[in-house]
C-alpha cells in the first residue's frame, strides 16, 4: 500500500471541531488529514467576501467568555489544550444584550457578561423567581456532562425551580437560538451548557470576526504537521465487519486510516457507508432523528454606524412579539416572529478601534422545504421579499430606528436561507444545530469510527472546539487510559 | 540527569500546557494540584508531552508519581538516566 495515503487519523470536515481535533493528534506526532469538501474552513462558522467586503457565516458571538485569570472553565480548556495564547483570539467583549417578549408591555431581560445584572432584571421582573432562580443556576453550574448522563427535558428540569411559563420561555430563548436542533424544548445538558456559556459566562467577538480564530487553529495545525486537502470531500466509506476500511474520495481515490473522526454529522456519515444494509449500522437509522431546525439570516451593511440609524446601542436581541416562544420549524418559508438581532458594532474593541461600517444581522427560523427547490428566480425574489420582512419585524424593537436612514444607508447587503446552510455544511434539511439526537460519547458501531461537531453535542464555536479535543483525547490519544 | 534538571523538564511541560498559571512560587514537596489549576486533561497532558519530548513512558498506574515536583524528580530522574544510558 501507497504510505501517502494511509493516515493514522483521517478527519471529515475543517469546521471547529474538526480543525481542533486536528490541532490535538498532530501535535501528538498522528499522522492525520483533514477532507473538506469546501474551499474554506471554518464549517458553520466559515467566511466570505462579496465585492471585496468581508462577510462571517454564523458567528453573532462567541460564547463561555470569561475574563482573564478565571480558570477552569470551557474556554480556559479549549485555550490550554491548543496551545492558543488567549492574546490571539483578541476577545473583544460584549457590552450589554437583551430578551424582550411582546410587544405591547412588552417584557425585557437585559444581560451583560455580569451575571449580577441579569439575575437583577429577573428579580425586578419576576419577584417570586428570584430563589427558583438561584437553585436553578445551582444546578446548571453543577451539571453532568459525561456520556452517561440520563437525558432530561430542559422544560421539566426548569419547571421544578420556575412556575412562571413566560420566564420560563425567556430563560430558554438564548439557549435555543444558540445551539437547540429540537423544536419547542432542549436536553437540560444542552441547555445547561448553552445557559453556562451566554448567560453565566458571556459572549466576545474578535474585531476581526472569525477569521482569526480560524487562521490560528490552521497554523497550529500546520506546525504540528497536520495535512488539510480542501475541496476535497469524502463520498463513500467502505467497511467490513465492525471497522471502517477505506475511504473514497469526491475524486475516486481510495485512502486508509486506523482511525476516522467525523465531523459531518451522525445521519450524514451513515449515508457514506457503501453497503448501509440493515444488519452494518440499523441503530444509526432507527435511533438517529433528522434535523429540522433551521435559520434565514440577514446581513445589512450599513454607511453609518448602527445608532446613528436609530439602533440602540446593545450588542444582541432575542426577541419574541408574544409572551409564548414557538421555537418551531415555521409553516412558512421563515416565522418572523421570533429571532435575534446581532450588531457587531456593539462590543468593545477598545478606544482606538472602530468598525469602519455598521453591520446589524436578522436571524429567524425557516423552514428548508419551502426554500429548497425553487427556481433560480424565485429564489431570489423570495430572498429579497422575506429581507424586507425581517427587516420589518425588528422595527419595534427599536423605536428610535429611522426606516428611510436605513434605506439610504444600506451600502451591501446578504441573506442566507436553510438552502444556503444545507449547500454549504452538507447538513440534511439545513438543519443548522444538526440532529436533535446526540451523541455524547462519540462512539458509533465501528470501532474505529467517532463523531464529533454539532452531532457530537458540545455547542457553540468553544463548544465545538472542545468536542474534537475531547473526542481525539477520549478515542484517539489516550484511548483505554483513563485519568 | 539531576533532580533539579528533571523539576526544570517538568516545569517547562507545565508553563506550556498551562500558560496562565503564575509557577515562580511552587513548592516542590506539595502537590502540584493544589497550588496550580490542573485539571485531569491537563495531567494526561504533561504525561503526553513526556512521551513527545522525551520518550519517557507514564503507565497509566503511575500517574500518582507525578503528584509533586519533588515526587516527579524522584519518579522521573531514573528514568532519564535509563534512557540517556541507552543513547
Amino acid at each position: 500500500m501507497n504510505s501517502s495515503s494511509h493516515y493514522d487519523v483521517v478527519i471529515l470536515g475543517a469546521g471547529l471541531s474538526g480543525l481542533a481535533a486536528g490541532v490535538r493528534l498532530a501535535h501528538y506526532g498522528k499522522k492525520v488529514c483533514i477532507f473538506e469538501r469546501h474551499n474554506a474552513p471554518g464549517g458553520l462558522n466559515s467566511f466570505y467576501s462579496i465585492k471585496g467586503r468581508k462577510f462571517d457565516v454564523g458567528l453573532h458571538a462567541v460564547t463561555n467568555f470569561v475574563p482573564q485569570g478565571v480558570r477552569g472553565t470551557a474556554l480556559t480548556r479549549v485555550l490550554r489544550q491548543l496551545r492558543i495564547d488567549r492574546s490571539e483570539l483578541d476577545l473583544c467583549e460584549q457590552r450589554r444584550s437583551r430578551i424582550t417578549f411582546g410587544r405591547e408591555a412588552a417584557v425585557t431581560l437585559n444581560f451583560s457578561n455580569q451575571y449580577a445584572l441579569f439575575e437583577s432584571e429577573v428579580a425586578s421582573h419576576f419577584p417570586k423567581a428570584s430563589d427558583g432562580l438561584k437553585q436553578l443556576v445551582e444546578r446548571i453550574k453543577a451539571t453532568d456532562y459525561s456520556p452517561d448522563a440520563p437525558v432530561l427535558s430542559a422544560r421539566a428540569v426548569i419547571k421544578e425551580y420556575i412556575h412562571d411559563l413566560l420566564l420560563e420561555d425567556m430563560l430558554l430563548c438564548v439557549p435555543l437560538f444558540y445551539g437547540s436542533a429540537q423544536e419547542g424544548d432542549m436536553s437540560y445538558s444542552q441547555f445547561a451548557m448553552l445557559f453556562q456559556a451566554s448567560i453565566l459566562e458571556g459572549l466576545a467577538r474578535p474585531f476581526e470576526g472569525i477569521r482569526p480564530l480560524i487562521k490560528v487553529l490552521l497554523e497550529k495545525y500546520r506546525l504540528g504537521g497536520g495535512e488539510r486537502r480542501m475541496k476535497c470531500g469524502v463520498s463513500k466509506l467502505e467497511t467490513k465487519a465492525n471497522k471502517v476500511t477505506a475511504l473514497v474520495l469526491d475524486s475516486g481515490e481510495i485512502i486508509t486510516a486506523d482511525s476516522v473522526l467525523s465531523s459531518i454529522g451522525a445521519l450524514e456519515t451513515h449515508a457514506l457507508f457503501t453497503q448501509p444494509s440493515e444488519d452494518q449500522a440499523p441503530e444509526i437509522k432507527h435511533e438517529v432523528k433528522e434535523g429540522r431546525v433551521s435559520f434565514a439570516e440577514t446581513i445589512s451593511i450599513y454607511e453609518e454606524q448602527p445608532t446613528a440609524l436609530g439602533f440602540s446601542d446593545e450588542t444582541a436581541l432575542f426577541f419574541n412579539d408574544s409572551t409564548r416562544l414557538d421555537y418551531s420549524v415555521p409553516k412558512d418559508q421563515v416565522d418572523t416572529r421570533c429571532g435575534v438581532v446581532c450588531i457587531p458594532n456593539h462590543f468593545n474593541f477598545g478606544p482606538d478601534r472602530k468598525m469602519p461600517e455598521g453591520i446589524v444581522k436578522i436571524t429567524c427560523l425557516a423552514n428548508y422545504a419551502q426554500w429548497a427547490h425553487l427556481s433560480e428566480e424565485k429564489y431570489r425574489q423570495d430572498k429579497a421579499l422575506w429581507y424586507d420582512k425581517m427587516q420589518h419585524s425588528v422595527l419595534s424593537y427599536f423605536p428610535n430606528l429611522k426606516p428611510e436612514l436605513l434605506k439610504s444607508s444600506l451600502v451591501q447587503s446578504d441573506m442566507f436561507t436553510p438552502k444556503t446552510i444545507k449547500r454549504y455544511t452538507g447538513h440534511l434539511n439545513g438543519a443548522i444545530y444538526g440532529s436533535p439526537t446526540k451523541n455524547i460519547a462519540g462512539k458509533t458501531k465501528f470501532s474505529n469510527l467517532y463523531l464529533c461537531g454539532t452531532d457530537q453535542g458540545f455547542l457553540g464555536i468553544i463548544g465545538a472546539m472542545l468536542s474534537g479535543i475531547t473526542m481525539a483525547n477520549t478515542h484517539i490519544l489516550t484511548k483505554g487510559v483513563e485519568a | 540527569m539531576t533532580y533539579d534538571e528533571t523539576k526544570k523538564v517538568v516545569l517547562d511541560i507545565i508553563a506550556d500546557i498551562a500558560p496562565d498559571e503564575d509557577l515562580s512560587n511552587l513548592k516542590s514537596d506539595l502537590r502540584l494540584r493544589d497550588q496550580v489549576q490542573l485539571d485531569s486533561m491537563d495531567f494526561l497532558d504533561i504525561v503526553m508531552e513526556l512521551r513527545k519530548r522525551h520518550g519517557i513512558e507514564v503507565p497509566e498506574a503511575e500517574y500518582g508519581r507525578l503528584a509533586s515536583l519533588d515526587s516527579c524528580a524522584e519518579y522521573l530522574t531514573p528514568k532519564f538516566i535509563a534512557l540517556e544510558a541507552k543513547r
